[in-house]
C-alpha cells in the first residue's frame, strides 16, 4: 500500500554503536541546534505594546453606526437576530418620538440591543443580515472582564460615538471582496 | 598576624561573599533568559529596564510566601538544612585566586581568602558536604517525594564524587601541586590544562554537572516525577535559599573549572602587555569573570538542550564508563609523568 506521507520511519531494536553509547556526539549535535535557535528572531508579540497583524476582514467586536448626521441607522427590525446562529443577539424596538429625530434614522429604533459576546461566535452573519448598514463586525477585540454579566453588550459600548474622532472606521469591511471559486 | 591582614581577609571575604550572591541572583535571570532564547522567545522583561529587575522582584516574592513547616517533619533540621546547604555552598569560594595581586604602597594584596597547600582537598571536602544539605532537608521533611529526592541526591553524588576526585588525581600528578594558586601560574602561557588533559575535563565536567544537580542529572529535583525532589515540601525563603544555592554551586564550580583547566586569570600574551600591577589585577578578575561566565552559560546551555537521564542511566554512567575512563586517565597520565 501506498502511504499517506514520506514522513514514515522504519525502526528497529539493534543494539546502540559505540558513539551512540558514548552520548557526546548526540549532546554537541542537540547544542548546536539549540545554539541556532539563541539566533533566531524571537516568536513573541509582545502584546499590551504590539498587536499582532491581523487581516483586513477580521471579525472582531461589534459596531452599531449612525449616519453622516449622527442619527443611528439600526431600525430594530431583528433580522441580525433572526440570522444569528448562536442566538447572541437581543433587540427591543421603540417608536420614534417626536424631537428624537436627530437621534434615529428612521421611525423605529432599537431601545435595547444587547449582544452576549461569549455566545457570539463572531460569524458576520447579522452583519450580513442587516439591510440598514447598522452593524459590522470590526478589527476590535473584545477585551477580558471579571464576570460573565460584564460580557453582555449594551448599546452604551456597542453604539459607535457622534464626533468625527469617535466614529469606527468600516470601510475595509464594506469592500467588496470575492472568492475565488474554482469550477 | 598584623591587623592590615586581617582588615583585607575581611574585606575580601565580604566582597566574594557579595559577588557571589549578585552572581547567583542575575544566573537565574540569565536561566530564564538564556532558557527564552533557546527556545525563541524573549524572556522576563517587565520588571524594570529589560527584566533587570527581576531577581529583585523574585526575591520580594520569596519572602512574602507563607512559611509551611509540615507537622510531622524534625523541625530543627528542617530549618537547618537550607542553611548547611547555602554555607557548603559559599565555602568553596575561599580557596579560589580570583586575580593577580593588587600592589599598594610595597605591599601585596592577594585575591583569595586562604592560600591552602591543599586547596583541592578541601574543594572536595566541601562539594561532599553539599550533599547533607539534600540529605538532611529531604530525610527531615518527612515526605515520600523528599526522601526519594534525597535518596536520589545522595546515591549520585557519591557515586559522581569518585570520577570527579579521579579526574583531579590525575591533573595533581600532571601538575605536582594541590595549590590553586600554582596550578593557574603553571598554566601562565596559555598552556591551559584542558589542552593537557583533555578527558580529564571532559570527565570532570560531567561530574561537576552531576555534582550540581543541573540537568540532564537533576534527578534530586526531577520535578516532572517528584514534584520538587528534596525541597517539595519547602516554601518561602527556605525554598529559595536551596534554589539559590544551587546557582552558587553552578558560580563556585565554574570558578573552579575555569581555574583548573582553563588558567583561572591568565589568558595567553596577558604578560607581555606590560600593564602596571594594579591595571594587571583588574584585568585578571575580568579575564576570569568572564571564563566563569562562559561556563554558567554553559551550564544553562546543556540543561535547555538535554533531556534528563532515567535514574539507572545516571548510575550506569557514573560506576561503568566514567569511573573505568578516569582510571584509565590516571594510568595514563602516571606513565607520562614517569616516563617523559
Amino acid at each position: 500500500m501506498k502511504s499517506l506521507t514520506d514522513r514514515k520511519k522504519s525502526v528497529s531494536k539493534r543494539e546502540l554503536t559505540f558513539a551512540e553509547k558514548a552520548y557526546l556526539p548526540a549532546v554537541l549535535k542537540g547544542m548546536s541546534i539549540t545554539l541556532k535557535h539563541l539566533f533566531k528572531k524571537e516568536a513573541t508579540v509582545r502584546y499590551p505594546e504590539e498587536t499582532r497583524e491581523r487581516a483586513e476582514v477580521y471579525r472582531g467586536m461589534h459596531v452599531l453606526k449612525r449616519d453622516e448626521e449622527g442619527r443611528e441607522n439600526c431600525t430594530a427590525c431583528g433580522l441580525c437576530a433572526v440570522a444569528c446562529p448562536a442566538e447572541a443577539i437581543t433587540i427591543d424596538a421603540a417608536e420614534r418620538q417626536p424631537g428624537e429625530e436627530h437621534l434615529y434614522r428612521e421611525e423605529k429604533y432599537a431601545s435595547k440591543y444587547e449582544i452576549n459576546m461569549l455566545r457570539c461566535i463572531y460569524c458576520g452573519l447579522c452583519e450580513e443580515a442587516c439591510p440598514k448598514d447598522a452593524v459590522y463586525l470590526t478589527d476590535r477585540i473584545v477585551p477580558t472582564e471579571y464576570s460573565r454579566g460584564k460580557f453582555i453588550y449594551g448599546k452604551d459600548i456597542l453604539v459607535e460615538g457622534v464626533k468625527p474622532e469617535e466614529r469606527i472606521d468600516i470601510s475595509q469591511r464594506k469592500k467588496d471582496y470575492k472568492m475565488d471559486v474554482k469550477d | 598576624m598584623d591587623y592590615i591582614v586581617i582588615l583585607d581577609k575581611t574585606i575580601l571575604i565580604v566582597a566574594i561573599f557579595i559577588v557571589s550572591l549578585a552572581v547567583a541572583a542575575y544566573a537565574t535571570f540569565g536561566e530564564r533568559k538564556v532558557a527564552a532564547w533557546l527556545q525563541d522567545r524573549v524572556g522576563p522583561n517587565r520588571a524594570g529596564p529589560f527584566g533587570l529587575l527581576q531577581p529583585v522582584a523574585d526575591g520580594v516574592k520569596m519572602f512574602m510566601k507563607e512559611e509551611i513547616i509540615p507537622n510531622a517533619a524534625n523541625k530543627k533540621l528542617f530549618i537547618i538544612a537550607p542553611a548547611i546547604f547555602m554555607v557548603t555552598a559559599l565555602m568553596s569560594s575561599a580557596i579560589i585566586p580570583w586575580g593577580k595581586p593588587f600592589e599598594i604602597g610595597d605591599r601585596q594584596f592577594h585575591l583569595l581568602v586562604a592560600d591552602l597547600n591543599i586547596g583541592m582537598l578541601f574543594v572536595f571536602a566541601m562539594v561532599a558536604l553539599g550533599s547533607y544539605g539534600i540529605m538532611i532537608g529531604g530525610w527531615a521533611s518527612n515526605s515520600k517525594f523528599s526522601l526519594m529526592g534525597a535518596l536520589r541526591s545522595s546515591s549520585q553524588m557519591i557515586s559522581y564524587e569518585l570520577p570527579l576526585g579521579m579526574s583531579i588525581v590525575a591533573l595533581i600528578l600532571f601538575a605536582g601541586t594541590l595549590n590553586l594558586t600554582e596550578i593557574v601560574e603553571m598554566q601562565k602561557y596559555g598552556n591551559w590544562n584542558v589542552f593537557y588533559q583533555p578527558l580529564g575535563f571532559i570527565i570532570f565536567l560531567v561530574c561537576v554537572f552531576a555534582e550540581c544537580g543541573r540537568a540532564p542529572f537533576d534527578m534530586p529535583e526531577s520535578e516532572s516525577e517528584l514534584v520538587g525532589g528534596f525541597h517539595t515540601e519547602y516554601s518561602s525563603m527556605k525554598l529559595g535559599l536551596f534554589l539559590f544555592a544551587e546557582y552558587i554551586h553552578m558560580f563556585i564550580s565554574s570558578a573552579i573549572l575555569a581555574t583548573l583547566f582553563f588558567g583561572g586569570y591568565h589568558f595567553p600574551g596577558i604578560d607581555s602587555l606590560d600593564l602596571a600591577p594594579n591595571i594587571a589585577a583588574l584585568v585578571s578578575i575580568v579575564v576570569l569573570f568572564s571564563k566563569i561566565f562562559f561556563f554558567i552559560f554553559l551550564f544553562m546551555w546543556v540543561r535547555w538542550t538535554l533531556p534528563r537521564f532515567r535514574f539507572d542511566q545516571v548510575m550506569n554512567l557514573g560506576w561503568n564508563v566514567l569511573i573505568p575512563l578516569s582510571l584509565l586517565n590516571i594510568l595514563a597520565t602516571a606513565a607520562y609523568v614517569t616516563f617523559f
